[in-house]
């Protein structure tokens, strides 16, 4: 694309033109079904990289389509189809009709309400700004991490952003717009010494326009990953067995995203595969966790104002000072208990059937200082930072991997650790947190469930564990 | 299908004189059925293409090329245009790399692979969707422990890939796959534990219900009961699936990019001796029975058979052409892509280990005392290819007087990947393609830390 500048504020055009989706709509339950949807996405990316030293590659990709689903009874139909013409839509409305064939179910089809375009919500679109300004910002952080310490030597940086325009309409009278502008940038450095070599990772990503670097300095994310490169050549084996363990705030939010987060999702509730099933109104967790999951928060990476099914992003209060109040819902599980979806119907895109997901999913801040429950642990691990995560939502047990860890001792934070995962059961950790501090901070991801991905925010202050299991080698 | 050849090569001759200019094209049809509770949870059916196109320029000062990508889902005149027009900008602005280039045909002849099963499209939808409601039904009815099915799918693909270049590659491939996977949760009172089963083929014919079946059903049975146990150094047996996983693993740092670049454990230890010496390690993508099996790579160099590991000793990398350039040799016909929207990059598609004596009860009953190794987690948040680190969550059963007895869950294993190399006991007979870019097949590593209670 050349980089000709578009005025932010306005909404561009709709990506289906009123007319044709209705007409859609009415061919998809024609022959029966209870519900039917249209999700409509234009998507554009670009990226660029900078490895050894060179800036490797620029790259631009676009990608245009509609997926349309129909519900009878118990089973959904699903079609998608890149080519949007009307002809199109209707062939992937006539696939997806397919599995009403045998009849059932008769979807009463709810006028449309007029169309709000939602302008996107971004002050400097990022197309709008010139490749050699983006690459400036990939050189820059390549000198800051090279000149972090000899011992760097090799340095990866990354910038990503994309657009994506939504459109969902259903035979419910459903019709959104939503327009999610997305920019991220990353560094990872390699660090070699006699001990081998070791690597440092930071990203920053919010759901917002170039103007993420009036707020973020590049230079801090590459001091930041080389630092971590260059700390753990010192570093000693993680220990094995059970340990008290501080997670500093910000990227521990994966402990909650892992350990109780998932098994929330209503998917897994209706399923009976889930640790938390039949538990609402029980204590789950320590009385210190307020649990939050919440896609209103305006630039965070897990934000947006509409879901995949069209409902508006909301904030649910998942477990409130320990006691589970509510599961994450989409519009298809929430049918099968009567309610109403909690706005967590998420897709990876046109492609994939919406499933229950997370947004931006966080532990309420505490009261304490983060330094004082340092020096209340008289020995343990500090987890300055987490790679990531995965959990089996039917048993509860759930690994999460340390970049950044060290020794604590004598109530002092000590030596670097090597990277290691810790493991434990969800309902078990949640209730041995007995410290939770104020020091509350937001960390980006990428949650793949089922095969697709999204992006999705984690939080918390600084907190303990009394005991979780870490998997070093050392004895 | 040479109409997909055309259009990539039609976008190859709107080069400009000097330009050197690849396009990929891809078109795919995919099903995919889940049974739920004895009805289909979901049916899903849709064709998808889109073409990746990489423009090379020199510079002008003759100091190297530069290389840009641009992508699009839609094999539309308009958008195809404008991909073009995108790459060519991009380039650009790369830096100017003396071993940026695309690959030149360097005459190794592609291996006739049959790859596209001719019976796929006869399969009815009717017929896959009995396929998943057979499996679920049949997990169901195993055992009267299996409490619950979660899933039971049954998918499949059918996939053709065009790819043209100013250099003068034409390469034209098809393939078809599918597949069912089902997955049981076994319930005693309180506890659950789960266990999945799959089964691949070039089509529908080809699956394997009654197996996909039961290894669902016996991995979440036998795992009832399971605790921790307390932290020590032991013998590890890997269930062949686990090795497959591992496997995979450890190409990342086989990858020639990796290894010019310095991120590999791997570099500057070519010839030397970095496992055990049973150990040979050979990427063929040639062997027909491979999952990855292709017979081109994705910069339309013939694929070809690769040794790696021999005896024990590193004998090699893989690498496309320019990672080959960089480390001053030449492409190993290595290059894999993520499909139109990714570039290629130096990876495997079919490593396997070369088979030991042994079956698995046999290695069981030479190890004696140990941990039998089901399942694996965290592998991507808790294995470093840079470093070598390894620590994953584990579940499976303990090995007692050399048969497998009380299962164990919420415990790691941990070594690194240079000292779990050098430590392998046995490789077992049991090779086994399975989904992915490696076989599976029982693998015994000793004096590894597992951390428990």
């Amino acid at each position: 694309m050349p980089d000709t500048p578009s005025k932010p504020g306005a909404a561009g055009a709709p990506l289906i033109e009123p007319g044709v989706v209705e007409r859609v709509l009415a061919a998809a339950v024609r022959r029966g079904g209870d519900m039917a949807e249209i999700f409509a996405e234009d998507r554009q990316i670009s990226g660029a990289s900078l490895d050894d030293r060179k800036v490797e590659e620029l790259s631009s990709g676009r990608e245009r389509g509609a997926g349309i689903r129909v519900v009878v009874g118990e089973t959904t139909g699903f079609a998608h189809t890149a080519d949007m013409s009307e002809a199109g839509l209707l062939g992937a409305a006539e696939a997806a009709a397919a599995v009403a064939r045998s009849g059932g179910g008769e979807a009463r089809i709810v006028a449309l309400p007029s169309r709000h375009g939602r302008p996107p919500r971004a002050e400097v679109l990022p197309s709008t700004v010139a490749k050699a300004r983006k690459l400036e910002l990939l050189v820059r952080a390549d000198d800051v991490a090279r000149a972090s310490g000899g011992a760097i030597t090799q340095v990866q940086v990354g910038y990503g952003d994309s657009r994506r325009r939504v459109l969902v309409a259903s035979t419910d009278g459903v019709l959104a717009e939503d327009d999610q502008v997305r920019t991220r940038f990353s560094v990872v450095c390699v660090a070699s010494g006699d001990t081998g070599l070791q690597t440092g990772y930071e990203s920053v990503a919010h759901t917002m326009g170039f103007e993420l670097f009036d707020q973020v300095d590049v230079d801090e994310v590459a001091r930041t990953a080389a630092r971590r490169a260059l700390g753990k050549l010192s570093a000693r084996p993680a220990p094995s067995g059970e340990v008290p363990v501080v997670l500093a705030g910000g990227s521990g939010g994966i402990l909650f995203h892992e350990a109780c987060g998932h098994g929330l999702e209503a998917d897994h509730i209706v399923k009976d595969s889930s640790v938390y099933v039949g538990r609402v109104g029980e204590q789950v967790a320590s009385p210190l966790v307020t649990l939050v999951d919440d896609g209103t928060i305006v630039g965070e990476w897990g934000h947006y104002a509409v879901d995949d099914e069209g409902r508006p992003a909301a904030r649910n209060v998942l477990i409130d000072h320990g006691v589970l109040t509510d599961y994450m819902w989409d519009w298809l599980r929430a049918r099968k208990q009567g309610r109403h979806s909690s706005g967590n119907g998420r897709r990876q895109s046109y492609q994939h059937l919406p499933m229950v997901r997370m947004t931006n999913t966080f532990l309420m801040a505490g009261t304490e200082d983060p330094d004082e429950i340092v020096a209340q642990t008289p020995s343990g691990v500090y987890v300055a930072k987490l790679g990531g995560g995965q959990v089996n939502t039917a048993t509860g047990d759930f690994v999460f991997g340390t970049t950044e860890a060290y020794l604590i001792e004598h109530g002092r934070i000590t030596e670097p650790l090597r990277d290691a995962n810790l493991i434990g059961n969800g309902p078990e950790v949640l209730r041995r947190i007995d410290a939770v501090a104020g020091d509350f901070s937001m960390t980006p991801g990428t949650c793949g469930k089922d095969g697709q991905s999204v992006p999705v925010g984690c939080g918390q202050a600084t907190l303990r564990i009394t005991g979780v299991t870490i998997g070093g080698t050392a004895a | 299908m040479s109409e997909l050849l055309d259009l990539a090569r039609s976008v190859v001759e709107r080069a400009r004189p000097g330009e050197g200019v690849e396009a990929y094209v891809a078109r795919g049809h995919d099903t995919e059925v889940r049974a739920f509770a004895g009805e289909v949870e979901h049916l899903a059916s849709a064709s998808s293409a889109g073409i990746g196109v990489r423009v090379v320029l020199g510079a002008a000062d003759g100091e190297g090329s530069r290389v840009g990508f641009a992508w699009a889902g839609s094999l539309e005149p308009g958008v195809v245009d404008a991909v073009l027009a995108d790459a060519r900008d991009n380039a650009v602005y790369a830096t100017p790399d003396p071993h940026v280039a695309l690959a030149q045909p360097d005459g190794v002849a592609a291996t006739e692979l049959d790859l596209w099963d001719p019976g796929f499209s006869g399969v009815s939808t009717d017929e896959k969707v009995r396929m998943a409601l057979e499996l679920e039904q049949m997990v169901r009815g195993a055992d009267p422990r299996v409490r619950q099915v979660e899933s039971a799918d049954y998918g499949d693909a059918s996939v053709e890939v065009a790819l043209a270049s100013t250099t003068g590659i034409r390469a034209n491939t098809r393939r078809t796959s599918a597949y069912v996977s089902v997955s049981a949760i076994a319930g005693d009172g309180d506890e659950s534990q789960t266990g999945s089963g799959f089964s691949v083929g070039r089509s529908a014919p080809a699956l394997d219900l009654e197996r996909a079946g039961r290894d669902a059903v016996t991995r979440a049975v036998r795992l009832l009961g399971a605790g921790k146990v307390r932290s020590g150094r032991f013998t590890v047996v890997f269930d062949p699936r686990v090795v497959a996983t591992l496997l995979s693993v450890v190409s990342s740092a086989l990858s020639g990019e990796a290894v010019v670049k310095g991120r590999s454990f791997f570099a500057g230890r070519l010839g030397e001796e970095v496992a055990a010496g049973m150990v040979t390690l050979v990427d063929d993508p040639t062997d027909p029975r491979a999952y990855g099996a292709a017979a081109f790579d994705g910069e339309g160099l013939a694929c070809r058979r690769n040794v790696l590991i021999d005896g024990g000793v590193l004998e090699g990398f893989v690498y496309d052409s320019v990672s080959a350039r960089r480390a001053g040799t030449v492409s190993t016909g290595s290059a894999v892509r993520s499909g139109y929207a990714g570039t290629p990059g130096a990876g495997c598609r079919a490593l396997a280990l070369s088979p030991g004596e042994l079956d698995q009860p046999a290695i069981l009953a030479s190890v004696g005392d140990g941990v039998y190794v089901q399942s694996v987690t965290g592998v991507h948040s808790g294995v470093s290819t840079v470093s070598g680190d390894f620590s994953v969550g584990a579940e499976g059963l303990m090995i007692r007087a050399g048969a497998l007895a009380e299962p164990v869950r919420e415990v790691t294993v941990a070594s690194t990947l240079q000292r779990m190399l050098r430590s392998v006991l046995h490789v077992g007979c049991d090779v086994e393609w399975l989904p992915g870019a490696a076989a599976g097949q029982t693998l015994a590593i000793g004096d590894m830390q597992l951390s428990g209670s």
